[in-house]
């Protein structure tokens, strides 16, 4: 009995994430869970392709927007229902992940770090951009409609956007822990620890990274769309480089290669600044600093790597 | 299988208990955020982030009501000013307004800083009948009363204000060539907007170059040579501090003469033009609303002793020649009017009717002769300006207070 | 032409600029093998440091002095306290030490010193540009300071053997330790060498572009990519690399696709150059062993 239900945690969390929030929370807070759910798809899409992958990535941030955008021009020009832009985001953000990552990855190491970083500050420019501006609105950004829980169901639209974005979550956390728990995982990992190893065996390394970065890339955009439909509200200065940042902050304090540590990345940075900011009005940068260092000063390999070490010891 | 038909029970029963709570509770008759002993206001400020050089807006906000709080308050309340942080990006304002509107209560929201930090909000702060009062931004769009019954303004708009510098340039030097630096963003295009309703039909033919750049930019040195290789004999900057002082210094710096405007935005002695060098900026004209902390010219002005006085009393580590404090204690004065108007009613739309209804609000820290008006028809509630030009000592004013 | 010219030159005094940062991230990289994000913030704090004490009455370079002892100092206590027990951590781990150094060494600036915009003495005097107003008086002095800089860095890597142990250390603790080279030391000797490199870079940038706390966020990328195009193990490369990013950004923004893209092309000519030549222009390759 109780092997089965450590089995199956992951469907006990989901129900508990799904049942107990909804219930007992006000909508704000369950908009900030909302949140929790986007930044933790997006982290694990960084997660792909930096925790297992080892490739370092200071740029997913701009995979984010253009799942943001893709999202909101799709609803605010064509009228597409926000769940029907999803599929659309996936693809073009694989897609752009992958065009990013043909060159990039043949770099490797710092060059990738640079490449990326620089898409991350370059991002906010090419959104404004006058070419795009017919459709991505320029400064201004997109407004876009909340959407309503569907088939008459006798929840708010928070509740519902909640729901919903778990329900998402849910699947690409599953789709995730598949991927890497198989055949393409191992190779991932491989490609990680050791490149020769891994090519000698039959890996093409260079594409196979870059479909990596691609799926990567994918999820970190269906984050992103999810994060526009529950913000309703893209523009240019709400992808600066700092979102990218805050990606990788997540994803070290949770844990590289750790599907579950991705969770506890989201809460961190989602929860973490509200309370530097609490703590200090006058420098909250400073605080949020000093409790990041703190955190991976205790915590080298983040929580997963700390709950890791734990289980060794025990 | 039975553990699903059990998750479908508790969903199902979680549905129900939710349909009884999703209903809004009888609390609507007292106005949230007003209790008999204080009034809870909420605002959102750049703490963190690009833009903390604003966290000294909220600074300010708060001396200024813990000062209105010693003095008794206004309506046998005090006032509970709640601010926090958003780092300047606009999905982390949405969320820290929600926690303003829905978990702290907040009667209204003052002042929250950015263009697209409000923009992200306005729609929720309308869909739930919250003031969203006196925006810190002078984008255009702060004013659109028939669509956004409950968001103000409060600044000079920045279209406004280069419209005044291209009627100026109609009046004084017809045959301008004029270049045009700004900032690639709202704040930047705003100016272009304004030049084009300003110049109208002639501003293909009179505007020879624009260059943009960024906030990440070092520095604008390359696109100040390339609107001088354009032949501009006209310059109109709408950069941020410290890219205006470093077109000031570029401008002097190559011998460059043209005529030179500056926006508002940048017209701060202390922050602007001292970095830039007093002798550097003589003849750089712009347009003001706002007395300047650092201008000598106001050294024993009535209006800005009682600054300096509530600065001394209040904030007596804050750096003085810090514009931010200035604008707080304007919007500071122009709330409290609007709280004591309101009388014992301050139910949000009352707070939204009496901000809709200010006539010649006379502050201390604005220049004189201009004053605040506001009406139902009417969310620009400065809309009065006057040109000024640099002498080398201090903002020397001419011409006609202008106004929209 | 004139303007041509005029570009190229302005672009040369910026590039100036990320070269003498360029210079701090190859010391870092050369003793540490990491980049350190937060240089440019450090560089930054240093550079309040030296207004400080020039406020205070210092005479200029008797506070360039102090700033460079002082900064020296702040790199090698980070390096002991806070480096030394990651040293076994994931690399990860340390980026995201380098991130919340940047936050606070931005956001304790701002507190400290206040956002206001503060203008930074020059030790070449103001005046007239000299060059038919092409350069500066402070633009040729600091280029100047730029090369001595990077020519001592060159000399202390190639002649002394302190460089050369560091170089060691960085390259291969282990067996560095067992022919005898502390290796702990040279560590936080090259993170208060690289502190202070920085303080150089903050102290002549800062007069070109004003004093505020952001002043190093935009600079820092440039940099990064200028050393990286040059090689990252050549300081050299790196000061080459970052005049070329100056000038390629100003003739790419005025001649080919405007200010607004700027920023894009220069680095998508980066990362195609990178693409063919992955070591840089001026870098050895790097031989990982497997």
């Amino acid at each position: 009995m109780g092997r089965t239900l450590l089995r199956h945690w992951p469907l006990l969390f989901l129900a508990f994430a799904a049942v107990v929030p909804t219930v007992a929370l006000s909508n704000y807070q369950l908009f900030q869970l909302t949140m929790v759910a986007v930044y933790a798809v997006a982290i694990l899409g960084l997660n792909i392709v930096t925790g297992f992958n080892g490739q370092i990535s200071l740029g997913h941030g701009a995979f984010y927007a253009v799942g943001a955008y893709v999202t909101a021009i799709m609803m605010d020009k064509w009228g597409v229902p926000y769940w029907a832009t999803l599929p659309v985001s996936a693809l073009i953000c694989a897609c752009t992940g992958f065009l990013v990552g043909l060159p990039a990855l043949r770099l490797g190491g710092l060059y990738l770090a640079l490449t990326t970083f620089a898409l991350a500050v370059a991002t906010p420019q090419l959104l404004k951009y006058k070419l795009f501006e017919g459709w991505t609105g320029g400064v201004q950004g997109i407004v876009i409609d909340k959407p309503d829980p569907p088939f008459g169901l006798p929840i708010n639209a928070d509740q519902w956007l909640y729901l919903f974005s778990l329900a998402v979550a849910a699947v690409m956390f599953l789709l995730a822990a598949n991927l890497v728990r198989g055949r393409i995982g191992r190779a991932m990992m491989a490609v990680r620890d050791q490149p020769t190893a891994a090519e000698a065996m039959g890996i093409d390394l260079a594409m196979f990274k870059t479909r990596t970065f691609a799926v990567s890339a994918m999820l970190t955009g269906i984050a992103g769309s999810l994060g526009a439909i529950a913000i309703q509200f893209v523009a240019p200065d709400s992808f600066a480089v700092f979102l990218s940042i805050t990606l990788f902050v997540g994803l070290v304090v949770g844990g590289v290669a750790s599907i579950g540590g991705t969770i506890f990345g989201a809460f961190f940075i989602e929860f973490v600044p509200n309370l530097a900011e609490q703590v200090s009005k006058a420098a909250p940068g400073a605080v949020y600093g000093i409790i990041l260092i703190a955190f991976l000063f205790l915590m080298p390999g983040g929580l997963a790597g700390a709950l890791r070490k734990l289980l060794r010891l025990a | 299988m039975q553990r699903r038909t059990l998750l479908s029970t508790i969903g199902l029963s979680t549905l129900g208990a939710m349909a009884g709570l999703g209903r809004p509770g009888a609390a609507d008759a007292a106005t949230p955020g007003v209790s008999a002993t204080e009034i809870k206001i909420g605002n959102t400020e750049a703490y963190s982030g690009p833009a903390s050089a604003y966290g000294a807006i909220g600074h300010g906000l708060v001396a200024y009501f813990k000062m209105v709080n010693d003095q008794g308050g206004v309506g046998g309340r005090k006032i509970n000013f709640i601010t926090v942080d958003d780092g300047y990006s606009p999905p982390r304002t949405v969320e820290q307004t929600r926690r303003l509107v829905e978990q702290d209560g907040v009667a209204f929201i003052l002042n929250a800083l950015g263009t697209p930090n409000n923009t992200a909000i306005e729609k929720y702060m309308n869909a739930k009948k919250v003031p969203q009062l006196f925006v810190a931004t002078g984008a255009d769009k702060w004013g659109d009363y028939q669509h956004y019954h409950w968001t103000m303004g409060w600044q000079p708009s920045y279209r406004i204000e280069a419209a005044v510098y291209a009627k100026d340039i109609l009046a004084n030097k017809p045959g301008a060539k004029i270049g045009i630096l700004y900032q690639n963003d709202d704040f930047g295009k705003d100016y272009i907007a304004g030049m084009q309703d300003g110049l109208g039909a002639k501003f293909k033919a009179m505007v020879v170059k624009t260059a943009s750049y960024e906030v990440t930019d070092p520095t604008i040195d390359s696109q100040i040579v390339t609107l001088q290789g354009a032949g501009a004999d006209t310059l109109l900057v709408a950069a941020t501090p410290k890219f205006a002082a470093q077109a000031i210094r570029k401008v002097f710096d190559i011998n460059w003469k043209p005529l030179f405007f500056m926006t508002n935005v940048s017209s701060s002695v202390g922050a602007v033009i001292k970095p830039a060098g007093f002798d550097k900026a003589v003849g750089v004209t712009t347009v003001g609303y706002a007395k300047d902390p650092t201008d000598a010219a106001w050294a024993n002005d009535a209006g800005m002793q009682e600054w300096r006085g509530f600065m001394a009393k209040y904030m007596p580590n804050a750096d003085l020649s810090d514009a931010n404090y200035v604008y707080a204690y304007g919007v500071g004065v122009t709330t409290m009017q609007v709280l004591r108007q309101c009388g014992k009613d301050f139910s949000r739309a009352n707070i939204m009717k009496q901000a809709a209804n200010l006539h010649d609000l006379v502050v201390p820290t604005l220049l004189p002769g201009i004053k605040i008006n506001t009406s139902p028809t009417n969310y620009h509630p400065i809309r009065q300006m006057q040109l000024q030009k640099w002498n080398g000592k201090t903002w020397e004013r001419f011409g006609q207070i202008v106004g929209a | 032409m004139d303007g041509l010219l005029h570009q190229v030159f302005s672009g040369l005094a910026t590039g100036g600029i990320y070269a003498s940062v360029a210079l701090a991230l190859v010391m870092i990289y050369q003793a540490t093998h990491h980049v350190n994000f937060a240089q440019g913030e450090m560089a930054m704090f240093s550079t309040y440091i030296a207004l400080t004490l020039i406020q205070a009455g210092v005479p200029y370079w008797w506070a360039f002095a102090i700033t460079l002892v002082v900064s020296f100092a702040i790199g090698a206590v980070i390096q002991r306290v806070l480096m030394t027990p990651m040293a076994n951590a994931p690399v990860l781990a340390s980026v995201g030490i380098f991130i919340g150094l940047l936050l606070m060494f931005n956001s304790c600036a701002g507190w400290f010193f206040g956002y206001t915009l503060k203008p930074f003495p020059s030790p070449f005097g103001e005046g007239k540009p000299m060059l038919a107003g092409y350069l500066s008086r402070h633009e040729l002095g600091s280029t100047a300071v730029t090369l001595a800089v990077l020519l001592s860095v060159w000399a202390f890597f190639r002649f002394t053997r302190l460089g050369l142990a560091m170089r060691a250390a960085a390259y291969n603790p282990a067996s560095s330790r067992l022919v005898g080279v502390n290796v702990d030391r040279m560590l936080a000797l090259g993170w208060g060498l690289a502190a202070a490199i920085g303080a150089i870079a903050g102290m002549m940038v800062a007069h070109v572009v004003f004093l505020e706390p952001n002043m190093m966020s935009g600079v820092l990328l440039y940099a990064f990519a200028g050393a990286l195009l040059g090689g990252i193990t050549s300081p050299m490369g790196a000061v080459i690399g970052g005049f070329v990013v100056g000038v390629l950004e100003n003739l790419g923004g005025a001649y080919v696709v405007g200010a607004e893209l700027k920023l894009s092309l220069a680095l998508v000519i980066i990362v195609a150059v990178l693409v063919i030549k992955p070591s840089g222009l001026f870098g050895r390759t790097i031989v990982s062993r497997v």
